[in-house]
């Protein structure tokens, strides 16, 4: 045999090979949930990486081993925009995720959610590698210029995401009327999503108009950084103000998310539905007003009020209904207080998430509440240092609360059974706890221990924190790990995914006759 | 109930045994801390943004953070003159009060007595026994810590001195460059304290004790560990970690005061020489102290007081 001329064998296992990996193109890029396991693995692979730059494994000399193994660039005058690219880069992988999410349980034409998933994945994956690059491996306009590109794509796939919710059109209406909607029909769930969107939209701008602003008026700040200047440019509470409502956003998303994934509906989502969309009007405009009046406030407590009743309102259905389906699967047809209570803790992967809209009023909602009634006995005494853990720390606590319901639905969504759904749900669900417990302690910590007697505080704390996380780090590389190998197989999990990659879930609103015109007569031209 | 009563008391005390202070001895650095150092006029980069600021007058600065030694005697002084007094196991004094704006929640501030020092407070390297005040055993060159902001302003005005201006300090510890840290762009563990520095100090005499003694990092060698010289260009020490420092602007609307240059329980991040940490003037801690500034009078080094 002469080197250039193939067997028939090696020709075989050639298109064996291609076809492989156009299966795979296709269950990555194609599928939701490819798509939304392409997102949670690049998220936790930059996590895992960036985890190891900051906090204790500086002290263990983790960071710098990472920094010469991988050639990073380090300047320590650049870390705040450093620190700016890499949580954009995590909150854009995070908002494709949910607009994965959206597009899959949401009707909308299919071309539609194509053009959306498409739009979106270059735009994650352009604006992660280039600010990535930019933020840690050099500076150049070519990567900053690509950032940008990236980060515009999202917002374009944003503005066709507005438009295939566009929800004062007859192609969908509510059938069941067990779902909030309109007296025509209209699709009120519907109409939350298009809210958050149209919001999520306009937020962006508030950030996207200050960046171009940079040089000529704008200096990069990370806001923690500003908390004690009396006299704010506009340009910088706009910053403010879109930091705020962008994290905001992004968790009025995924209670959205997660209420169609119980099948939220009867008298509780009626009531929800259009309290979360005053909500979360009445909260984005306060959030925005803050740029010209003193008043903002007062509007963005109205709204959160809102948002957080909508969101309680889906906690007391989903326990409700966790207890129904539970006893009714195990026959009980007057169960108990205990047996309910069993009940609602049978399944930690449907029970945790909305545990975790819970005890956020404990990390996040009651601090910051507790913060603000206190200002004068807090803030005054405390000096900046402590003020700055305190609420950094109580926007990552939100941040991570909103990841731990991610994975919980993801894990859902892989169709994980048994023994091993359980002890991935209580992991994600003790271990995250005890790391936000541990940082609200840290951070409330002048209220009970003196500086000099701290330190075993500062220890323990630190030590469960990073406990908490470390578990729960592993057990998604576990996941992960998992779902690499399965890869390999030819009839794994991943090709039943990319057969059905469509989340399996009740939705709101079907096509109508008018709907099917529509598209009848657009296929005709 | 009894059992577990037990358990308690006796995990608190192994805890408590396990961060106790250990005995603290003096370690002599060689520096002197009654010697300053002339800042001349001119323009140097402030902040983060590196904006172009003009100090259109000289100025001198002390080299070293006040010490407990420096502290202990001045309080002695000021009791006799009567300039402070105790009450209630705090040293207090006299201020004549912080302008007023009535802007939105701002903290007012009028003339009257306020407190300097907390003198039962167990992280004051401070002892006060037979009207006199004294370093506890070790500290005498250590950063005084645990003095308010009114403390370390009346420590200054006692001298004819005053506390720094942010600029003045910025300057002071930057000089013209345009670099991140006193000497450069980076640091080395054993250039400054801070907290991943796990300096040797802090490993001889236990986790409470975290201060260095001021100008500890002089490129000298302690019993076999070496420092490196963490100075700025005018020849200050301890201008990156160790304790922050008050700043003497009363900041317009808010009346926080700043304090600069990082601590031992800062990252090194904090120790740049732009970064802001500010607290109400009446605030202490255990990693704030100050140093003071004054009107050039004539390039003399006072008397050497490295005593403990």
């Amino acid at each position: 045999m002469t080197a250039d001329v193939l067997t028939k064998s090696q020709l075989i296992s050639g298109n064996i090979i291609m076809k492989k990996i156009k299966d795979l193109f296709h269950f990555f890029f194609q599928s939701t949930k490819g798509l939304i396991l392409l997102g949670i693995t690049s998220i936790s692979v930059i996590t895992a990486v960036w985890g190891m730059l900051s906090g204790p494994m500086v002290e263990w000399g983790v960071r710098d081993f990472v920094v010469d193994l991988l050639g990073m660039d380090l300047q320590s005058v650049e870390r705040s925009g450093r620190i700016i690219m890499l949580y954009h880069v995590i909150a854009m992988i995070v908002t494709a995720i949910e607009v994965y999410m959206i597009t899959s349980i949401v009707p909308m034409r299919r071309h539609q959610r194509a053009n959306i998933n498409n739009t979106i994945t270059v735009g994650w994956i352009t604006t992660t590698i280039f600010g990535l690059a930019f933020g840690y491996f050099g500076h150049n306009y070519f990567y900053h210029g690509l950032f940008l590109v990236g980060q515009s794509l999202i917002f374009f796939a944003g503005l066709l995401l507005t438009a295939a919710l566009y929800p004062w059109r007859k192609h969908f209406l509510v059938e069941d009327k067990e779902y909030a909607h309109t007296k025509s029909g209209y699709d009120l769930e519907r109409m939350a999503f298009f809210i958050m969107a149209v919001s999520m939209l306009i937020s962006a701008g508030f950030g996207a108009v200050t960046g171009s602003f940079w040089s000529n008026g704008h200096e990069t700040f990370l806001a923690e950084d500003l908390i004690r200047v009396p006299d704010k440019t506009a340009l910088q509470k706009a910053v403010i103000g879109h930091l705020h409502i962008m994290l905001t956003l992004i968790a009025v998303a995924i209670t959205l998310i997660v209420g169609r994934w119980m099948d939220f509906k009867g008298k509780l989502h009626k009531i929800a539905m259009p309290t979360m969309m005053f909500g979360t009007a009445v909260i984005s405009g306060g959030v925005w007003s803050v740029v010209w009046t003193h008043m903002a406030h007062t509007f963005i407590y109205v709204g959160s009020v809102f948002v957080m009743f909508a969101a309680l309102l889906l906690v007391i259905y989903s326990w409700g209904k966790l207890i129904k389906d539970r006893t009714a699967e195990l026959g009980l047809e007057n169960p108990t207080f205990g047996q309910k209570f069993i009940a609602l803790f049978h399944d930690p992967i449907k029970f945790g998430p909305f545990w975790q809209m819970v005890f956020m009023n404990f990390t996040v909602s009651g601090v910051g509440i507790f913060m603000a009634i206190k200002l004068e006995q807090i803030f005054r005494v405390w000096p900046a240092r402590e003020e700055r853990i305190t609420l950094t720390g109580h926007w990552h606590i939100l941040s991570a609360i909103i990841a731990t319901i991610i994975l919980m639905y993801y894990i859902d969504i892989a169709g994980i059974k048994g023994k091993m759904r359980k002890w991935l749900g209580w992991t994600i669900i003790i271990g995250s706890d005890i790391a936000f417990g541990a940082a609200t302690i840290f951070s409330m910590k002048r209220l009970f221990v003196t500086e000099y007697y701290q330190t075993p505080v500062v220890n323990w704390t630190m030590l469960a924190m990073d406990f908490g996380l470390g578990i729960i780090l592993v057990l998604v590389g576990g996941i992960l790990i998992w779902r690499l190998k399965d890869l390999f197989s030819s009839d794994g999990l991943w090709s039943k995914e990319s057969a059905s990659p469509e989340l399996d879930l009740e939705r709101t609103s079907v096509l109508t006759q008018a709907g099917r015109d529509a598209i009848k007569k657009e296929m005709e031209i | 109930m009894r059992t577990l009563q037990n358990t308690f008391f006796i995990s608190l005390l192994v805890i408590t045994g396990l961060f106790a202070e250990k005995p603290m001895k003096f370690v002599d650095t060689g520096i002197n801390p009654s010697t300053w150092a002339l800042v001349p006029a001119g323009e140097f980069y402030f902040g983060q943004h590196q904006h172009v600021v003009d100090i259109d007058y000289d100025y001198e600065i002390m080299i070293t953070d006040v010490t407990n030694r420096q502290y202990a005697n001045y309080l002695n002084e000021a009791l006799e003159k009567g300039t402070v007094y105790i009450k209630r196991d705090t040293v207090w004094g006299y201020h004549p009060g912080d302008p007023f704006d009535a802007y939105l929640h701002e903290y007012e501030i009028p003339a009257g007595d306020y407190p300097h020092v907390p003198i039962t407070n167990p992280g004051l390297r401070l002892d006060y026994e037979g009207g006199m005040f004294n370093p506890k055993t070790g500290y005498g060159n250590h950063p005084m810590v645990e003095v308010s902001w009114f403390g370390a302003k009346a420590y200054a005005d006692f001298y004819d001195y005053r506390l720094p201006t942010e600029k003045e300090w910025e300057k002071s510890a930057r000089g013209t460059t345009t670099d991140d840290y006193p000497w450069g762009n980076t640091v080395q563990r054993n250039q400054a304290n801070f907290v991943s520095s796990h300096n040797l100090f802090e490993k001889m005499f236990g986790d409470v004790v975290k201060t260095t003694p001021v100008g500890f990092y002089n490129g000298k060698n302690y019993d076999g560990y070496q420092t490196m010289e963490g100075i700025t260009p005018y020849g200050l020490y301890d201008m990156a970690g160790n304790v922050y420092q008050w700043t003497g602007d009363d900041h317009p609307k808010v009346h926080y005061r700043y304090m600069r240059g990082g601590s031992y329980q800062s990252y090194e991040y904090s120790l740049r020489v732009w970064p802001r940490n500010s607290a109400g003037p009446e605030h202490t801690s255990m990693s704030l102290g100050f140093r003071c500034a004054r009107t050039p009078v004539q390039m003399e080094i006072a008397p050497t007081d490295t005593s403990e």
